[in-house]
């Protein structure tokens, strides 16, 4: 089945984030295909490589780029929640005179467009959320 | 330079899509980021309908104030929905009444339905997205 998956909540402070991860491995290992993964709402602070969970606990964001290597992986941040939140690529901060970008690896900033094509695209839409 | 979403060869499948709003407008932003992309998804062309429900039936209240919070009061956007042809807004009967609300205090013409109807609606859809 062609799936894709909404994470509308961050990571460690809501289950959706792990629970998120979690469902994408399992449909993987089952052989399903996953389309896209959107971030929304602050969803997209997985998205940050600047992150820094203590050593002994796991590192979502780390999961889910090693995921989208090994998988080729579409992960996807909403620009527009992503700028409420300070989360930027080298385009954004450029375009916004910052300083610089934390966006992760495997990860890309692009419109909510995005997330309704994958409901368009996809057998599933699959959300994870509070 | 034109999006990957923009492709023509997009164009082609409809399906109904339902967004489920279920929070009070403020107090956390999933209102306001629900309605985003209910905007947004209106240029995809798809068959959409709204429902509001539990808390999510004041998103649509008349007279909102925000000027003691400091939020800005987006209630208004409610009303352009017409416009960009999002038609089927449904509400709750019972998350309506039990608010003591009727449909004289909502800003937005509404379609009125009881709990069992709203799961018959929803059966029906391909895409729900619950905010």
């Amino acid at each position: 089945m062609k799936l894709s998956v909404l994470v509308n909540e961050g990571p460690y402070q809501h289950q959706s984030a792990d629970s998120a991860i979690q469902f994408t491995k399992a449909a993987l290992a089952k052989g399903h295909e996953i389309y896209r993964v959107f971030f929304y709402h602050d969803g997209v602070n997985n998205g940050t490589r600047f992150a820094v969970p203590p050593q002994d606990d796991r590192n979502i964001t780390h999961e889910w780029s090693s995921l989208a290597k090994e998988h080729g992986l579409d992960l996807v941040v909403c620009i527009a929640a992503a700028q409420r939140r300070g989360i930027l690529d080298e385009n954004e901060a450029k375009r916004q005179g910052k300083d610089g970008d934390n966006i992760a690896e495997g990860f890309r900033i692009s419109g909510l467009g995005q997330l309704i094509e994958a409901g368009i695209q996809s057998d599933r839409l699959v959300i994870f959320g509070d | 330079m034109a999006e990957p979403w923009e492709d023509d060869e997009l164009d082609g499948p409809v399906r109904k899509f339902m967004y489920v709003n279920r929070r009070a407008p403020y107090g956390t932003i999933y209102a306001l980021e629900s309605l985003e992309v209910v905007l947004i998804a209106a240029a995809f062309e798809q068959d959409v309908s709204l429902v509001f429900m539990d808390d999510g039936v004041y998103q649509i209240k008349k007279e909102q104030n925000t000027d003691a919070i400091g939020v800005k009061n987006f209630s208004p956007t409610y009303r352009a929905l017409e416009g960009y042809d999002v038609e089927k807004l449904y509400v709750e009967k019972e998350s309506l009444e039990s608010r003591g609300l009727t449909t004289d205090d909502l800003i937005v013409p509404v379609q009125v339905v009881e709990k069992d109807q709203l799961a018959e609606l929803m059966e029906e859809q391909e895409v729900i997205l619950s905010f």
